[in-house]
């Protein structure tokens, strides 16, 4: 689990292109929205990418990535109860 | 109140006609022309509805008697048949006689060219003439070639909402007085890279779209061109000419919001219809028909929705459709096929039917025409709205 | 009517044009086909969580109407008005080749988003928070022109008082090796490339991005007055020099008025009679300069063009490296540009101090 997050924190910062972010200064309980990471609803797509290429999760509508990408805590959470790769 | 700038002739191919009397006939037969895609291979063939044009560009190519050396991506080609449409039925028979521009609008240009020979371009010099089709304005060279149009020609790309803008941009060069006569329009054929684009912010429905219902998912994507050919009020005096009805008024604004979403409350298109109000001399209550721009996203409906609840205030809205059910999305070219759906519920005196609406949507009242519906119509509003928070809105009204 | 002047500039190009004079640090490159913007320090115009999806003609364009905002004194405009030719085309060829290198499978949607041509003027909207008029056009070599006349045609009728508008092009690897094989670009190792004494077709190519702050009234820094801008699709050669009298004409103006003559020169020797005809013969007495040497070629390299003439306007001096003849006059007050591609796609833009 600390792995996937360590991972997860890692594709992140390089496909979002958070270029003055390390992976230390994400928490796992951090907000990756709003006021946490300020993401924004076009990072939510591509983050839907990721779980889609890396962990073979497809979701269909964007809205279910609210609850999962609330953090990395979570994000990881979902990605080991349903990864298929 | 001002008088408006005449359109004098109209060219259309959609998917759901290949000529203003076919689509004409296909809004009030309910006729759809959404359905599985057939001219492009893409794995999304099963899972996406597209509103195409029925005919091959082998068919294209004939129609239009190009010579083997053409170039003409399929863009080209159904803009340069609507153009022509349009030029002869507005009486047309010396392009250059008076002062004549011509103003495209497209997307991705010949991008379906571009896409089909990219990587083929450097083993088969055969292809190499596609090349130069990618850029925007190939389309309007085009045209203006075929026409024989030599003086202005330039081309608008702003994104869904790009044809909404060369009808404005057409006239107010008349209204001006910088020329005389002009065509305006746009054209768009379907492309993979279109289709993806789509995909990749999930708004594309997997069912026929359904504008303005709380259980909407997305929408149709199409293809379409279409052009109207507007002219001074002295060309129309001087040559007697039968005026189909005016562009009366226009307004653009900025959503300045989010770079593919619309604003919750509808600043942009708000403002937009505010401005073609203020140029109209016409107030909202004026209004007979809305052709909303209802492409059935779940953002664009809302945001829609709430700036026209903003600009009728407490006063009802009039009655509206949106005609994507019938064509998709036809993008650039939407605002322009729909601007000769505006002009033909005039001419005609019908309100379209929104198909496909059930549920009305929880975040307010409105409720879309659902029926088709016959009154006398003098003035119609209509909406176009594109990513980059472009939002315009043109009124057209009986002459 | 209003009249519509100049009031501010800002130009990112293949040359220094920020944080200079005028063009004292311009140089000639005989060697590369393709030139390169000299970039600006974009973190110093953009905030990092802005930046990271931004396609390069974005910054180019957002840092060019910085410029030209900062240089003008103006805060807001009423409207932004953008010319491309080929929009931000590095991402159009990334979304492309992920769709076809993937099978149309994990694409995401930032270059998707960076690939539509009116992504320049948007992004500046949603930076400056303008909810005024918003055009883009795309009509290769006339793209900026077109976006000229629709600006001065809102300030003379009044529907606005400031407008922000621009020019903006950047080379894709992809594209610039396809405009190699069509012949729109110069062969590689057929150097030196030279664009006055070519006799190759082609041109070396260029990217950049030069935005205008344009107002209706006369400041202490205004640059120049735009009197008139006209496109034309087609000409032939001999009907160049009418078409030029024409416009004039309109403007109450003759050739030996036209204090400067700019050209599009851009070393393809198949189109160069378009201007040589001129250079030879009506305006042999003017003074006469090219600016595709140092801009390279691109679809709105004219724009360079007109902040160069602005600058001539303002500092009443042409810098020995963009002149075509010896010519020279004591002061400069009106100046003609014309140019063109590949015998398409005309344009004529008339300034006057």
């Amino acid at each position: 689990m600390e792995a996937l997050k360590a991972e997860l924190k890692n594709k992140i910062i390089t496909t979002l292109n958070l270029e003055d972010i390390a992976v230390e200064d994400i928490a796992d309980n951090d907000p990756l929205f709003g006021d946490g990471l300020g993401l924004d609803s076009i990072d939510a797509l591509e983050l839907i990418v990721i779980l889609d290429k890396d962990y073979g999760i497809k979701l269909v509508d964007p809205k279910e990535g609210k609850s999962i990408f609330q953090s990395i805590e979570t994000m990881a959470a979902y990605i080991d109860a349903n990864r298929t790769k | 109140m001002t008088k408006g700038v005449a359109i004098t002739g109209m060219g259309i191919v959609s998917a759901i006609g290949n000529t203003v009397e076919e689509n004409y006939v296909s809004l009030i037969e309910n006729k759809i022309g959404i359905a599985q895609i057939q001219h492009i291979s893409t794995v999304h063939a099963n899972v996406i509805k597209v509103g195409e044009i029925k005919k091959t560009n082998e068919q294209l190519i004939a129609e239009l008697r190009l010579d083997e050396t053409n170039n003409f991506s399929r863009t080209a080609m159904i803009g340069t048949l609507a153009a022509r449409q349009a030029v002869k039925n507005a009486g047309i028979s010396s392009i250059n006689e008076f002062r004549t521009g011509l103003i495209s609008a497209t997307s991705v240009g010949g991008m379906d060219m571009t896409e089909k020979h990219y990587y083929d371009y450097f083993e088969k010099p055969e292809l190499v003439k596609y090349i130069t089709c990618h850029d925007g304005g190939d389309v309007a060279d085009k045209i203006a070639e075929e026409l024989g149009l030599k003086g202005m020609v330039t081309t608008i790309s702003t994104a869904c909402s790009s044809a909404a803008n060369s009808i404005m941009l057409g006239a107010r060069l008349i209204k001006t007085g910088k020329l005389d006569r002009v065509i305006v329009g746009g054209a768009d054929a379907l492309a993979k890279f279109t289709i993806n684009g789509f995909k990749t912010l999930m708004i594309l429905s997997d069912d026929y779209n359904k504008p303005f219902d709380n259980n909407r998912k997305g929408l149709n994507l199409g293809e379409a061109a279409a052009y109207l050919v507007l002219e001074s009020d002295e060309i129309v005096a001087k040559q007697n000419k039968k005026v189909l009805a005016r562009v009366s008024g226009y307004g653009n604004a900025n959503d300045a919001f989010h770079q593919t979403a619309s604003s919750e409350n509808g600043d942009g298109a708000y403002l937009a219809m505010k401005k073609a109000f203020e140029v109209s001399g016409l107030k909202p209550s004026e209004i007979d028909y809305i052709n909303v721009h209802g492409t059935a996203t779940p953002n664009n409906d809302l945001s829609e929705g709430r700036a026209l609840k903003r600009i009728y205030e407490d006063e009802k809205v009039p009655d509206f459709s949106s005609t994507k059910p019938f064509t998709g999305h036809t993008l650039a070219a939407a605002a322009a096929i729909e601007a000769v759906y505006s002009v033909l519920a005039i001419q005609n005196n019908v309100v379209y039917p929104n198909l496909n609406f059930e549920t009305q949507m929880e975040e307010f009242d409105l409720q879309p025409q659902t029926s088709l519906k016959n009154k006398n119509i003098e003035h119609v509003l209509s909406n176009s709205f594109g990513f980059g928070g472009n939002c315009s809105t043109l009124i057209f009204s009986k002459s | 009517m209003k009249k519509t002047y100049i009031n501010g500039v800002g130009c990112i190009s293949t040359q220094k044009t920020f944080d200079t004079v005028f063009l004292e640090e311009a140089v000639v490159n005989h060697d590369e086909n393709v030139l390169a913007v000299i970039p600006p320090v974009y973190k110093d115009y953009i905030s990092p969580a802005a930046i990271r999806r931004m396609a390069k003609g974005v910054k180019n364009g957002i840092v060019a109407s910085a410029l030209a905002m900062k240089d003008s004194n103006v805060e807001n405009v009423d409207a932004i008005i953008t010319g491309t030719g080929l929009g931000c085309i590095e991402d159009s060829e990334k979304f492309l080749k992920s769709i076809l290198d993937n099978n149309e499978e994990f694409l995401t949607p930032t270059s998707f988003i960076q690939s539509t041509h009116n992504t320049v003027g948007a992004q500046i909207a949603l930076l400056q928070q303008c909810k005024g008029y918003n055009f883009t056009y795309v009509n290769g070599a006339v793209s900026f022109e077109s976006a000229l006349i629709d600006a001065k045609m809102q300030i003379e009728e009044e529907e606005a008082n400031s407008i922000l508008v621009g020019g903006v092009d950047e080379n894709g690897d992809y594209t610039t090796a396809l405009f190699k094989l069509n012949g729109r670009i110069k062969k590689d190792n057929s150097g030196p490339y030279d664009v006055l004494t070519s006799a190759t077709s082609g041109a070396v190519y260029g990217e950049g991005a030069s935005f205008f702050v344009l107002e209706n009234e006369r400041k202490e820094n205004t640059y120049a007055e735009l009197l008139d801008v006209s496109i034309v699709n087609t000409l032939e050669e001999n009907e160049v020099e009418d078409a030029i009298q024409s416009f004039l004409k309109s403007n109450n103006l003759e050739i030996s008025d036209v204090d400067v003559l700019i050209l599009g020169f851009d070393g393809n020797a198949d189109f160069e009679n378009y201007y040589k005809n001129l250079v030879q013969n009506s305006f042999a007495e003017t003074p006469q300069l090219y600016y595709k040497h140092l801009s390279g070629e691109y679809d709105t390299a004219s724009a360079f063009a007109l902040w160069m003439a602005s600058k001539i306007l303002k500092t009443q001096e042409i810098p020995e490296i963009i002149k075509l003849n010896p010519v020279s006059k004591p002061s400069y007050k009106t100046i003609l540009l014309y140019n063109q591609l590949n015998g398409k796609n005309h344009s004529f833009t008339l300034l006057t101090k």
